[in-house]
């Protein structure tokens, strides 16, 4: 049983490993690089935050 | 492939990360991260200096990280931003300093990570006992598995983990109603196993010696930070999730060395991989050992899942202020995680895992957790002065400063002497590595930077400025 559950915990490796990789080479050909490195630190805070105290 | 396919969470122009978490999850991350803890890597304290170090430095730990969580819930709570320390540092002190936060963040939670799928493949080998059966492919399914929940998400993420940890928790708390803690002599035998005259058997140098070890009872409580820019309210999640982790973590810590030195002796506590498993061998209970079999797993688990996450925020961190390629930079459009990072970190981690031994992998780890201990007491020494009490809004003011700095300043002193004793050499190359990157950052990396684009806080000039 041991041995088969580490004959399943390669393939489950493996299927995983090549979904992540397809899913990344589908995001980074289907949107630009300028939209996926968007994100800019304490944006919320910029607009939330008016430090009145 | 169309846009329309994948249906995307996009703002405008802009994609970041989600803010979905809770203080629970908080509380999830930080004491998911720690609890390995205590199912393996407290006990080798014991080895240096005996049972009675042990619960000594589970104390005098305790109150280093005490101080560790209260001084992190204050900059914290004003500095919500992904990166924790790493982005309080680049406000606080400055780029260099931030830099070499950043990466004693990475790599103690990638070495973290690392021992923890060593430690669940190791488990489940001894548990096996099947001749030919390696570690191997249980450390790849950990790291692989769990670095996929990381790219799907972090509500799942940390979902996963609040229910592991719970369950990891409340094993211990079983154990410990299970054998009668209240009748010593029934199952318990402290008072045979911890005598005057084993009690320390290397006198206070030992209490000295096993500080290395005892970082482990809380290693990793200050990674809730990391957490700061996808909770829903971060002023008052952060400290709510962070003192209910360190309250868990310091009772957890204290059931756990009391059910462990009055079941086993010192000398085998020291060496021993599985303290808390081997306690519930010793109570003679089937259900017992099973269920502290599977809560060492769980919380193996759960720990490499919150260093995966916030290995991979730090990581990402650094990109966004190009201290690194902002290539590292990107967000999931999907799922709003930092999955470039977590994917450039997956085959670290796994490479360390097949080639690193567990020893080496932990000190590693501990050593860059004492390294950004020690940034954390100076770093709140300079937030107070430049920016006092009532010059900007703090979700929370922690007590008695500047006490909580200088008594993490000087426990931080004694932990490296205690590493030193130990793992001098890795000491100093781990010194001289963080020396020969921050010449790199200072001489080459740091042009490409945006100077005024990497300040994003809206706060007032600092006083004396």
């Amino acid at each position: 049983m041991w041995i088969s559950l580490s004959y399943a915990c390669w393939g489950i490796s493996i299927v995983l490993a090549l979904w992540m990789l397809y899913d990344w080479f589908k995001v980074d050909t289907t949107y630009s690089e300028d939209v996926l490195t968007s994100s800019r630190e304490g944006e919320l805070e910029a607009v939330s935050e008016k430090h009145r105290i | 492939m169309t846009t329309t396919v994948l249906e995307p969470a996009i703002h405008g122009d802009r994609v970041s990360l989600l803010r979905v978490l809770g203080p629970a999850h908080v509380w999830a991350l930080g004491v998911g991260i720690v609890l390995v803890g205590e199912f393996t890597g407290w006990n080798f304290s014991a080895d240096k200096g005996g049972a009675l170090a042990a619960l000594i430095v589970c104390w005098i730990v305790g109150l280093l990280y005490t101080s560790v969580a209260m001084i992190d819930s204050e900059v914290t709570s004003t500095v919500a931003a992904a990166g924790g320390q790493y982005a309080q540092a680049k406000h606080i002190v400055g780029p260099l300093m931030a830099f070499n936060v950043a990466l004693f963040l990475v790599f103690a939670y990638t070495m973290l990570e690392v021992s923890d799928a060593i430690l669940l493949g190791d488990t489940i080998v001894a548990k096996a006992g099947v001749e030919g059966l390696t570690h191997n492919s249980f450390i790849a399914a950990t790291i692989v598995v769990l670095a996929w929940l990381n790219y799907r998400g972090v509500l799942m993420t940390l979902n996963v983990n609040f229910v592991i940890t719970a369950i990891a928790y409340i094993s211990i708390v079983i154990l410990f109603f299970s054998v009668s803690p209240w009748t010593q002599g029934a199952v318990l035998k402290l008072n045979e196993l911890v005598t005057p005259g084993n009690a320390l058997p290397y006198g206070w140098i030992g209490v000295i010696a096993a500080f290395q070890f005892g970082i482990w009872y809380y290693l990793g409580i200050e990674g809730t930070t990391q957490a700061a820019e996808e909770v829903r309210s971060p002023a008052r999640s952060l400290p709510y999730g962070t003192m209910a982790g360190m309250i868990t973590l310091l009772i957890a810590a204290a059931m756990t060395w009391y059910v462990c030195a009055s079941l086993m002796p010192w000398e085998y506590l020291g060496i021993t991989y599985y303290p808390l498993w081997d306690a519930g061998k010793l109570t003679g209970s089937p259900l017992l050992e099973n269920l502290l079999f599977i809560a060492t797993l769980l919380a193996a688990l759960a720990s490499a899942n919150g260093c995966i996450n916030d290995a991979a925020r730090a990581w990402f961190s650094l990109g966004r202020d190009r201290y690194l390629p902002s290539w590292f930079s990107a967000v999931h459009p999907k799922y709003r995680t930092p999955y470039r990072s977590i994917l450039f970190l997956l085959p670290i981690g796994l490479a360390f895992a097949f080639i690193a031994d567990l020893n080496q992998a932990i000190t590693f780890s501990i050593l860059s957790g004492v390294l950004q201990y020690t940034f954390m007491s100076i770093n709140i020494m300079m937030f107070r002065k430049k920016w006092p009490l009532g010059t900007i809004r703090r979700g929370y003011t922690h007590p008695f400063h500047p006490l909580p700095a200088i008594v993490l300043f000087c426990l931080c002193v004694v932990t490296f002497f205690a590493i030193f004793l130990g793992f001098g050499s890795q000491l100093i190359a781990m010194t001289i590595f963080y020396f020969l990157i921050s010449l790199w950052f200072h001489f080459y990396r740091y042009k490409f930077v945006r100077r005024g684009d990497q300040f994003t806080m809206p706060w007032p000039k600092p006083q004396g400025y």
